[in-house]
């Protein structure tokens, strides 16, 4: 039923390029099975919105595309995951490029205990080899970039610890974006900020979208419907709608997915 | 896509750094694991050959003389150290109380548990000067009783803060509810807070009890040593395992008597593991339970 | 008729009373730290007049001419102190790593195998010492390290490099427990974030958990470095109990505890106040440590603000 779906959207979908490709994803944690053949392309610097009720595997599907969910010894997937021509999932792929390639941002704003600068500096000292002066101008660059800079720049020293909530999260999303990456996951990066900070980031995201491929879960499908230009609608680890933001939520093609746009469930 | 013209840092030492890290680890863990199975193998090895009945029931006498044991040592140190827990953990549990009930966000509180941490840190052998200070000199003898005092002092700090933590792990909305229902603060706090950490508690007790069980230097000048059977527990010097551990093992030239010496040390540290390892299972079954 | 009732004791007064008793309860441990500084001044009082504060920096040691010079202890014990942190502090920290990354079927057995180490008395670990590590040392180690320099060519089982070895595997459960205490206290969600950028586990440990648990981190040392400055039996039998300044790693000499453990009983008069005055200053180094201790633990957190993860 779901490739139904997929062969469905391919050929709605406009030829775009296709970044990411999800195919036949099945995750387990333990014993017990949270994704069920997932399938999903993911277009080239656009933002890609995944809703869905609260524990229908959205952010397990989103932690598949940087591996995150290796840490954890009893959480593996089956399936691939074309990315550049390769399966990050097969295991020759070097998972510490890949995460530089692919960044992620939490739902928690996670500043590094090291100040500002290092925080943004992190990233860079960790894959690069630069001098002084290029790391200072790579770090004001994705301040900037993440429309943090004015805040910080006379702050640069204090630690990543003492800004408000929604100054860590868009250092986080600075620190993210330094290393130049292509794709940015992010795990509802406003459920944990205030709304003026909320709306700060989501303007952000619509800028970082021209540079950057980004995939954004949100349990606030108003969020999803300002920011995305595609829409993935999760539920019980099963994808049961992927199409254009427009005409999901304005004439969704399943039951169900017009039943939790409208509230009836959620 | 602007692409960084950086160059890359060789991910071949990022990783090798990462193996070396992992590999050291191990090595430190197969250490420090090998090393505590060492000493133990070894305590048993040297000591198991003294152990027989004559050993455990017959007291201490001067090399030469037959029927030679440890009997009056062991009940020395039981005696000792049981003494120290009477003398010691009341107050401690009392003072434990305090902090956690009444002193968390008084000056005084933290002034006293600024005093416990530090008193926690005390070498014992000062303590045992102090004791030998106090006790000894005025008195003009050395004494189980002295012996007891100084392993209570010992003993004290590390119950009152394991009462402490304990007691604060304990939730506030059990007080809250036991004090809603009109009880006194009295009253939670013996009938409802410390039941409901009491196993924490006893196995702080337990684990406190085993370590100044194994202490010497505080006997070495307190309670010091003695041929006897301990009857006269207040004014003698009383047999104790530590002190006839570094009396045979060490100043002794003899080989069976150091050979006593392990066997006196297999004893000691045969019942202060055994303490410790029950009073863990005792926690976790009950823990889970 | 009489008009009286019986009151029963009102609660309040009850409750005054606990509290009160609890006090009582808690009120030896000022009395104690008290009292030892004061019983000791007063004991070490007549070897200070008597030598000044020349006894802290001078090294002759002669009981028998009356001449006593604390400098070998006091240097002694800060190296013994020494050696057994440069070598307990990288090994608890890789060990409390492991220990918290391992699977639960070999991480739960081995710190419970750690903690039993702590758990031997300190008199087991002299024994060991000197019948098994000395030798071991002397027959094995020692001659194929002597070349280094600092080691020292004159070698017999004891001295300074076997007391830190044992202080080290002493102290090393206690500063282990603290550091994986704290390792677990680091929410997951950072050590995702630091994985997320791309880095090993390695650098995740040693760049960001071990700022995020810096403060936890050094109070285990802190303990640490406490037992091991006090430690008198393991160190007693491994020494040498020779009052010289420490020259080379392998040679022997002394520190506080041990000059007072096998000197005390059958010291008299100055000599005795001499050691009074010896324990004061071990007294006082202890204070200095876990006053350091406290305050660092209780002004970092002032510093650091938390973390709001």
């Amino acid at each position: 039923m779901d490739n139904e779906i997929f062969t469905k959207q391919c050929a709605a979908m406009p030829p775009e390029k296709v970044k990411i490709a999800a195919r036949g994803i099945n995750f387990f944690y333990g014993k017990n099975q949270a994704l069920f053949d997932n399938n999903l392309d993911i277009a080239e610097n656009k933002v890609t919105a995944v809703i869905g009720p609260s524990g229908c595997g959205k952010s397990t599907h989103l932690r598949i595309y940087n591996r995150i969910f290796e840490l954890y010894r009893e959480q593996r997937v089956e399936g691939s995951l074309i990315f550049d021509g390769s399966d990050i999932l097969n295991s020759s792929v070097d998972v510490l490029e890949l995460r530089r390639r692919i960044g992620m941002i939490f739902q928690k704003p996670t500043p590094f205990p090291m100040s500002v600068f290092d925080n943004v500096a992190y990233p860079l000292r960790l894959h690069f080899k630069m001098n002084r002066r290029e790391t200072a101008d790579c770090v004001e660059d994705a301040l900037r970039s993440a429309s943090l800079w004015d805040e910080v720049k006379d702050k640069l020293k204090k630690s990543g610890l003492a800004l408000s909530g929604g100054q860590q999260q868009r250092l986080c999303i600075a620190r993210a974006i330094a290393a130049r990456p292509e794709v940015l996951l992010m795990d509802e990066p406003t459920s944990a900020v205030d709304p003026v900070a909320t709306a700060k980031i989501e303007e952000l995201i619509l800028e970082l979208q021209k540079r950057f491929t980004i995939v954004i879960v949100t349990h606030n499908m108003q969020q999803a419907a300002r920011v995305s230009d595609y829409t993935v609608f999760f539920f019980q680890g099963r994808i049961i709608e992927f199409d254009t933001t427009e005409k999901i939520f304005t004439n969704p093609g399943k039951q169900q997915t017009e039943q939790y746009i409208t509230g009836r469930f959620g | 896509m602007v692409e960084h013209g950086f160059r890359r840092r060789p991910l071949f030492f990022r990783k090798m750094a990462d193996i070396l890290s992992r590999t050291f680890a191990l090595l430190s863990v197969a250490l420090a694991v090998s090393g505590m199975i060492w000493i133990i193998w070894v305590t048993i090895s040297y000591g198991a050959g003294a152990l027989s009945w004559e050993f455990l029931l017959e007291p201490t006498r001067p090399w030469g003389l037959p029927k030679n044991g440890v009997a009056n040592a062991i009940i020395g140190t039981i005696l000792v150290t049981f003494g120290a827990a009477v003398i010691g953990v009341p107050p401690a549990i009392l003072g434990g109380i305090y902090l956690s009930e009444f002193g968390k966000h008084s000056q005084i509180g933290s002034f006293m548990r600024f005093c416990t941490n530090v008193m926690m840190g005390m070498p014992s052998i000062i303590i045992g000067l102090f004791v030998y200070a106090v006790m000894v000199v005025p008195t003009g003898r050395f004494s189980g009783f002295a012996g007891s005092l100084a392993l209570a002092v010992i003993m004290f700090p590390v119950v009152m803060r394991t009462t402490e933590d304990i007691l604060l792990m304990v939730s506030d909305t059990l007080r809250e509810s036991a004090l809603a229902l009109g009880m006194s603060r009295t009253r939670t706090t013996l009938c409802i807070v410390c039941r409901s950490g009491r196993t924490g508690l006893i196995t702080g007790i337990l684990l406190a009890i085993a370590r100044a069980g194994g202490e010497t230097a505080p006997l070495l000048f307190t309670a010091m040593w003695s041929d006897a059977w301990p009857t006269r527990y207040f004014s003698q010097p009383t047999a104790n395992l530590p002190v006839l551990i570094n009396e045979y093992a060490t100043n002794s030239p003899y080989d069976e008597v150091q050979a006593m010496g392990w066997g006196a040390a297999l004893l000691i540290t045969a019942a202060i593991l055994g303490m410790n390892i029950v009073s863990r299972i005792f926690f976790r079954e009950k823990k889970h339970g | 008729m009489r008009n009286r009732r019986k009151h029963p004791i009102s609660p309040e007064t009850i409750d005054r009373v606990f509290k009160y008793t609890a006090i009582a309860g808690a009120i030896p441990v000022l009395l104690l730290m008290v009292g030892f500084l004061i019983q000791l001044c007063w004991n070490a009082w007549p070897a200070f007049r008597e030598f000044g504060f020349n006894f802290l920096i001078s090294v002759k040691w002669d009981p028998v001419a009356g001449e006593y010079g604390a400098l070998p202890a006091i240097t002694g014990t800060i190296t013994t102190t020494a050696i057994a942190l440069a070598i307990a502090i990288p090994l608890s920290f890789t060990t409390a790593l492991f220990l918290v990354d391992a699977p639960g079927w070999l991480g739960t057995p081995l710190s419970h195998a750690i903690d039993l180490l702590a758990a031997i008395p300190s008199i087991i670990y002299g024994m060991w010492g000197l019948f098994v590590l000395i030798p071991f040392m002397q027959l094995y180690i020692q001659p194929r390290l002597a070349w280094i320099p600092f080691m020292g060519e004159d070698y017999n089982g004891f001295g300074f490099a076997t007391s830190g070895l044992i202080l080290a595997l002493m102290i090393m459960p206690f500063i282990c427990a603290i550091m994986r205490d704290v390792f677990r206290m680091v929410p997951s969600v950072l050590r995702e974030a630091v994985h997320g950028i791309g880095a090993t586990r390695w650098e995740t440990a040693f760049d960001v958990t071990m700022r995020y648990g810096k403060r936890g981190l050094l109070g285990g040392i802190f303990v640490g470095l406490g037992r091991a400055v006090g430690e008198t039996m393991a160190v007693l039998f491994v020494i040498g109990n020779i009052h010289e300044l420490p020259r080379t790693l392998f040679g022997s000499g002394t520190t506080i505890a041990s000059t007072l453990a096998a000197n005390f009983a059958e010291a008299e008069g100055m000599f005795r106040s001499v050691l009074f005055a010896l324990g004061l200053v071990l007294l006082l180094m202890s204070f200095g440590v876990q006053i350091v201790a406290q305050w660092w633990l209780i002004y970092a957190v002032k510093k650091s603000g938390g973390y709001n993860g």
